[in-house]
């Protein structure tokens, strides 16, 4: 299969590859897919107290299209606010990268690892917030 | 070094250039380009002579007789014949045929095309190691089957089943037995009569031949009957009609008098390479063999490389040509079905990779390859979110993933 050159970009120098701490109440992880189904995808956000996305991490079990999709998306998130980064869509990233449409999933993996941090990251928040309220 | 360095030799191999020597000398109008069914002239009786000497060497490998020999356009046209020709012809008899799942798919299609038309399939699952239970399918076996078709060596994982074995047990129950040889002839001995093959499915690209060119033998004592598939001149005793392709022939029947003749020395030297990269691959932790390591052809290697990705894999490993599962389904999304018939974890098929080392492999590649795939998988590794959870002691079969 021909990949586009973006995808081969970011497979061969993938960004911000990583990992931040989990227990962190500014981080946000959202893992996605199963490693039975080829690909499995962790993504990490860094949220600071304006609600804006600093910095973002990610981890990907998959093709190269996957690869590239999660590594986009980190730095596409990054300096965006929560409810920014939440109305990234699929298309966008697909289109981006150029993906050929047996590897539209993938881009689809990464929007549901972009929502799925954001959520861990505000239950997270609610959480500390329900916390305050209660003390 | 040519790169991409090709380990992909049971996808297909380059024609040997002593074939190809042979060959170009029955196309042009200096040479024998007539055609061998023109009984009328010298031409046609030029290209029937150079048939028959081809027809004679391919007998020779399997140790068969050469009026036993049908030219095809290749091992899938062999299959394709073999399974539904003897369907057809022995329908009267019995409707029930017996395979295996982790028959190439030119065998298995034709199962469920012959499912459409009526018959009953029994798909055999082999053990972990890729071997057929020989008692599994001797019990497999009814008063209405007629037809037993296993393949010789498997594709993708290279193991060679019992041939021997399962044609004693065919010939006591009074059952046609198949193999298809494609990825066999010419890599493991192969004799028709010591191991009471009916029928066998033959291949000339996958052993330094030329593509579009195959056979299958026929039994003659006992006699195997076929009906024909394709229809026309009668040729081939009217089994397979259509003009022969003469330069084809002379390519397939010249690979198989070399095979025959370099098959000893050539097993032992790709057998080196291939436990040389073996060796180079082994010590990487958390990769596994697929399929028997002792009952196995020379060339093949197939390893799953836990935690990486199959398709990533291959896609960093540019400098090398190799297959992910099987070349006819890596187009697909689904793990290779061979693999997932052994019993191994999906995770485990989606990262396998099929080295197959052949004629023009030299050491100075298996090394390169083994180095090379040390830093890909290690680097690919780094990217991993399973790879770490395993570092992490994560039991990945605990997680609730959110599958899609």
């Amino acid at each position: 299969m021909a990949y586009s050159d973006k995808v081969l970009d970011h497979y061969e120098n993938p960004r911000n590859v990583g990992a931040f701490d989990k227990s962190d109440p500014h981080v946000g992880t959202g893992m996605v897919g199963a490693p039975a189904c080829g690909d499995v995808m962790r993504l990490q956000i860094k949220v600071n107290d304006q609600g804006v996305i600093e910095d973002a991490r990610f981890k990907t079990y998959g093709c190269g299209s996957a690869i590239a999709s999660s590594s986009l998306l980190t730095e596409w998130v990054k300096g965006k606010t929560l409810d920014e980064a939440g109305r990234i869509k699929n298309t966008q990233i697909a289109e981006e990268l150029a993906l050929p449409p047996v590897k539209i999933h993938c881009s689809v993996l990464a929007e549901d690892a972009i929502k799925s941090a954001i959520a861990d990251y505000q239950a997270k928040a609610g959480a500390k917030a329900a916390k305050a309220d209660a003390a | 070094m040519r790169r991409p360095i090709y380990l992909d030799y049971s996808a297909t191999t380059p024609v040997d250039p002593r074939v190809a020597e042979k060959m170009w000398r029955y196309l042009t109008p200096d040479g024998e380009f007539g055609n061998p069914a023109s009984r009328s002239h010298q031409y046609g009786w030029r290209a029937e002579e150079a048939v028959e000497a081809a027809r004679a060497q391919v007998a020779a490998l399997i140790n068969a007789d050469p009026r036993e020999i049908v030219w095809t356009s290749g091992a899938t046209e062999s299959d394709n014949l073999a399974l539904k020709g003897a369907a057809h012809f022995y329908g009267k008899k019995g409707r029930h045929i017996v395979t295996c799942k982790t028959e190439h798919k030119a065998v298995l299609d034709t199962c469920r095309q012959l499912e459409r038309e009526g018959l009953e399939v029994t798909y055999l699952d082999p053990e972990p190691n890729g071997l057929l239970d020989l008692r599994k399918l001797e019990a497999a076996i009814r008063p209405d089957t007629i037809l037993v078709s296993i393949m010789h060596v498997n594709n993708e994982i290279g193991v060679i089943q019992d041939i021997a074995a399962i044609g004693r047990l065919t010939r006591a129950r009074g059952v046609i037995f198949h193999s298809d040889a494609a990825q066999s002839a010419g890599k493991a001995p192969i004799d028709v009569e010591a191991m009471n093959v009916d029928l066998l499915s033959l291949s000339a690209h996958k052993i330094y031949g030329p593509k579009g060119v195959g056979a299958l033998y026929v039994r003659r004592k006992p006699r195997v009957r076929l009906e024909a598939q394709m229809h026309g001149g009668g040729h081939e005793r009217g089994l397979r009609s259509g003009t022969l392709a003469t330069h084809q022939c002379v390519g397939m029947g010249e690979a198989f008098r070399i095979a025959q003749a370099e098959m000893a020395a050539e097993s032992e030297r790709i057998r080196g390479l291939r436990d040389r990269l073996l060796k180079g691959l082994n010590d990487i932790p958390e990769v596994y063999v697929n399929g028997d390591l002792e009952h196995r052809v020379a060339g093949n290697l197939n390893m799953s490389f836990n935690f990486v990705e199959g398709e990533s894999l291959i896609m960093a490993l540019k400098d090398i040509a190799v297959s992910s599962g099987s070349a006819c389904t890596s187009a697909s999304l689904e793990p290779s079905y061979v693999l997932r018939a052994l019993g191994r974890a999906d995770e485990l098929a989606h990262s396998s990779i099929r080295f197959t080392v052949g004629r023009f492999t030299t050491p100075e590649e298996i090394d390169y390859t083994a180095q090379l795939m040390r830093a890909k998988v290690a680097k690919l590794r780094e990217l991993s979110p399973l790879w770490e959870m395993h570092q992490d002691g994560v039991d990945l079969g605990k997680v609730q993933w959110a599958g899609h």
